[in-house]
């Protein structure tokens, strides 16, 4: 039988550049899952939308043919009409995005914008569509449909957003739905929730899925066959376990070798020795008092509460936990760039032996002397370097701030940090938008380094990039940490990057530190549930070993769903117990 | 319900600010040394006119000009007794113009009205162009529909508004016979409204508010323009691409909706932009408005003139923002809900 979606030699160019998407060969059949899996600019999300045919202005199809349909309904997508091809649209083939926060018009209701699809193409009154898509959003798991359906997206969290866009994509019964890093930008227990979703309703309605997506850990929980793509090319292809189990391409096997994982023996590692500590939160809480228009009354949020952490000097200290936890309020106030509430205290130690400085009641020349001694790393390299500074200019600014050498002194400087970071000081003279990803990471690591600070607080500084861009900046990371002797205090959402990089990982959820502990002990005798669900939560690029759902959804719940001995509800936490040396768990002695 | 509340917060707001900005305007006048009559006096006694200093003597107690600031303000506003008891902005009596020799009220009565005429359908004018131009703008861009549309704004933008009133109004007569100058034929001037003077006055209207409209259309157009090619590059138009929509309902229904935030935020500044920026204008094309009537009161210290057409367009301006806001909570469940628990 001819599959439902067969993309044949398909390239795709702009200008008059060579194509981005060359000679590209899929198919898909009812029922099965195709991921296409890539890093970014493989050309993989064109590839998918060129399906739909919703493709950037500028873009040209050159070549090639799309058909989709069964027997004699089939139709080569590329020449339908513009016309015809809406009515496919969101009808038999519908499409899932990548951002969740933006897919959504944030001004229509959510039943609004989902119902809409089924007035558009099944001639459905709004009373007889609102009953479909109540019944569908019961499906993805809203507790309360009415409720969802009368929501606005800025009412909803990133995961129940991603239900929302599931239902509108689903709400139409499709042939075929498209999923563009449906999960990438959820926190690692909602992925697992989502994908199990989207994975139970491929299972009811017998529909085909493509899963476009860079993470192997989801291919491997999700696909029965994988299309492996770079620049624009296909590398290999064939059935998941195949591929994944024994990857017949470089490019493949470089892929797995980048994944960052969870390893899979225990090596004890004796807990870190606390006796010469840089840097030490002590029962560190923030309150904002939110009020969002005059005739509004307050409202008091708990961002982070009761956090006591203790970094020892050329260590690496990691907190993790999803967004909201409080992981980055924490690293705002450890920089001092946050207020902490009354009773927190933050000392900072610039030399061993030192008499610590309170961060938090500084005098105005005493935080200009802390700030050059510590430094942030900040997520998103593309927006933390201004496009219209040069790289020198953005390299020497932190120097002439602080007023530190002459011209020259900061440009060589510059350069020498460049080299540090593995860039060619020759590149000074560029402005960042020459740069890819990686290497704008490198120039704000470099860029940190300028003022020689003996503490970097990186926040999440990993997790916009490539994975195999990912493990060089975590190399980078721990080259200098070596080489220069920094300390990093470092957040992130991601146990498998934690689990490399780290000497103690901090796990926050709701602004409280739940379980702290070394990693190859966190990693193998996890006590607390939320703890056990994230691990559980991590996908392996393994087909063998698939998410554990359960496993997930207890411990991921609210704090008043753990078991009686983690149990708490509002603000009426336990007390962190240490259970064995250097291994603290929050729960009921 | 929630709006309604807002609705009156929003209200006592405005009058907080009205009450501030009245007395901003009452400081601001008095800040040239003397007054209207105290220089008056001092031109009387110069040229040796005896009885003359006698009446303005009586009206400078008369207005209670003779009295610390701080009572004057009150005594105008009408929060304390001046010389004929309770009399002030709060009962309704809005001064006596020196310049003129007649009570404000007298004076600015009809142009009251026709100032509020000409800047809405200005304002009106702006908005029926600006829509359209500049979401075609955005959807055409970088075609030729978006350069011609930014050239004649740019060029909007960049003429005199009084030689465009000249100019139009050389051409305007010359080719469709539309009159020159004033607000309505001389005949009707002082008489009753009829339907004949409706008709003589939207005829005058046409060529007053394509001058004074005309710069806030092609500014207004350009930041549509830009906002709409914001919102087009948004993953919410894809989605709705991917759903099926056809081009017009997607880009009515989603993209064009975002944009129109800031269009409506604009009402608020467009009015008193019109306003004070068609008082030159007024006074080329001839229009009754407050303009001329508010040029000549400032140039001669006519200060209760002066104080209550300032505080008209402060008003008009308090109004414009108000609406606006009022308009933005019903057009953006983002502000309405903002704090709904989630």
């Amino acid at each position: 039988m001819a599959p439902l979606l067969d993309v044949r030699d398909l390239s795709i160019g702009f200008g008059s550049a060579p194509p981005v998407v060359a000679g590209v060969n899929f198919s898909v059949s009812a029922g099965e899952t195709l991921a296409i899996v890539g890093e970014s600019g493989s050309g993989k999300t064109l590839s998918c939308r060129s399906i739909l045919r919703i493709l950037p202005r500028t873009a040209q199809l050159r070549r090639g043919a799309i058909e989709f349909g069964i027997g004699s309904a089939r139709t080569d997508l590329l020449k339908l009409p513009s016309c015809d091809i809406r009515d496919i649209r969101g009808d038999r083939i519908s499409m899932i995005f990548q951002e969740p926060m933006h897919s959504l018009s944030p001004l229509h209701r959510i039943g609004n914008q989902v119902a809409e699809v089924l007035t558009l193409h099944r001639d459905m009154t709004t009373a007889e569509a609102k009953k479909d898509v109540l019944a569908t959003f019961d499906r993805v798991g809203f507790a309360d449909p009415e409720r969802a359906f009368r929501a606005y997206p800025f009412e909803m969290s990133g995961g129940m957003r991603q239900r929302a866009m599931i239902a509108m994509a689903m709400v139409a019964k499709p042939d075929l739905l498209i999923a563009d890093e449906p999960t990438t930008a959820l926190d690692v227990t909602t992925q697992a929730q989502v994908l199990g979703l989207m994975k139970d309703l491929q299972r009811d309605t017998g529909m085909a899925m493509i899963l476009v997506t860079h993470d192997l850990g989801v291919v491997a929980n999700m696909a029965d066959s994988v299309v492996v793509m770079s620049k624009g090319h296909v590398m290999e292809s064939g059935p998941a376990p195949a591929v994944l189990g024994n990857p017949g391409h470089g490019y493949t096997r470089k892929l797995f070798a980048a994944a960052p994982m969870i390893p899979k023996d225990a090596i004890p590692v004796p807990p870190v020795e606390k006796d010469d500590l840089i840097l030490e939160l002590q029962n560190v809480s923030k309150t904002y008092t939110v009020r969002a228009g005059g005739w509004r009354a307050k409202k008091q949020v708990f961002a982070c509460r009761d956090v006591s952490l203790k970094l020892q000097r050329g260590k690496t200290l990691a907190v993790v936990g999803e967004s909201g936890s409080g992981k980055t309020t924490c690293a705002r106030i450890a920089l001092g760039a946050e207020i902490p509430d009354d009773g927190s205290r933050v000392l900072f130690r610039a030399k061993a032996n030192d008499e610590p400085v309170c961060i938090n009641d500084l005098s105005r020349s005493e935080k200009i002397a802390f700030q050059r001694q510590a430094q942030m790393v900040f997520q998103d390299p593309y927006s933390s370097l201004s496009p219209r500074m040069r790289v020198q200019e953005a390299l020497t600014e932190p120097m002439e701030i602080h007023r530190i050498g002459d011209k020259i002194a900061r440009r060589d400087k510059a350069a020498e940090m460049l080299r540090w970071v593995g860039l060619n000081p020759d590149m000074l003279k560029r402005y960042p938008h020459a740069f890819s990803g990686g290497q704008r990471q490198r120039l704000s690591i470099a860029r940190a380094l300028t003022l020689d600070p003996v503490l970097l607080v990186c926040d999440e500084p990993t997790s916009a990039l490539d994975v195999s861009v990912q493990e060089q900046i975590l190399s980078l990371l721990e080259r200098i940490r070596d080489g220069m002797g920094l300390s990093y205090l470092f957040i992130s959402h991601d146990l498998a990057v934690v689990a490399r990089i780290a000497d103690e990982v901090a796990v926050m959820r709701q602004g409280v530190v739940v379980e702290q502990a070394p990693p190859s002990t966190l990693f193998y005798n996890p006590r607390h549930p939320y703890t056990k669900a994230l691990i559980a939560a991590q996908p392996e690029p393994d087909v063998s070993r698939p998410i554990d759902l359960a496993q997930v959804a207890h411990g991921a719940g609210s704090s008043a769903s753990w078991p009686d001995q983690f149990r708490f509800e509002g603000r009426d936490a336990p007390d962190l117990i240490q259970v064995e040396p250097g291994h603290k768990v929050r729960c009921h002695a | 319900m929630m709006f309604i509340r807002y609705a009156v917060w929003r209200f006592l707001t405005m009058l907080l600010t009205l009450a501030v900005v009245s007395v901003l305007v009452f400081i601001i006048i008095n800040l040239p040394p003397g007054d209207y009559l105290s220089n008056q006096i001092a031109e009387l006694r110069a040229t040796g006119q005896a009885e003359g200093v006698a009446k303005a003597e009586f009206l400078r107690k008369e207005y209670a000009l003779d009295r610390p600031l701080w009572q004057q303000y009150l005594i105008w506003v009408g929060m304390i007794p001046g010389p004929q008891g309770f009399s002030g902005l709060i009962q309704g009596d809005f001064g006596w113009s020196f310049e003129f020799d007649a009570p404000v009220a007298d004076i600015v009565g009809d142009a009251l009205w026709l100032t509020v005429l000409v800047n809405l359908a200005a304002v009106l004018f702006v908005y029926l162009v600006a829509l359209p131009l500049g979401v075609l703008a955005a959807w055409k861009s970088a075609t030729w529909v978006d350069y011609t549309t930014a050239f004649v704004g740019y060029l909007g933008l960049a003429t005199p508004n009084f030689l465009l009133a000249l100019i139009l109004f050389y051409y305007g007569h010359k080719y469709l016979g539309l009159p020159i100058g004033g607000l309505m034929s001389p005949e009707f001037e002082g008489e009753p409204m009829s339907l004949a003077k409706v008709q003589s006055i939207l005829i005058h209207l046409i060529v007053p508010t394509f001058v004074i409209g005309t710069s806030g259309a092609a500014g207004m157009m350009q930041r549509l323009r830009a906002n709409m090619l914001d919102e087009l590059s948004k993953p919410y138009v894809e989605t709705g691409k991917a759903k099926g929509l056809s081009s017009t309902r997607l880009l009515t229904k989603y993209p064009l909706r975002m944009a129109f935030n800031p269009f409506v935020a604009d009402i608020g500044n467009l009015l008193p932009a019109m306003v004070s920026g068609s008082v030159l204008v007024s006074v080329v094309l001839g229009l009754q408005t407050i303009g001329p009537a508010l040029l000549t009161a400032l140039k001669s210290q006519d200060q209760f003139l002066a104080a209550f057409v300032l505080m008209f367009v402060a008003l008009l301006t308090l109004i414009g923002t108000m609406i606006s806001d009022l308009l933005l909570v019903l057009l953006d469940p983002r502000i309405r809900y903002g704090a709904r628990e989630g």
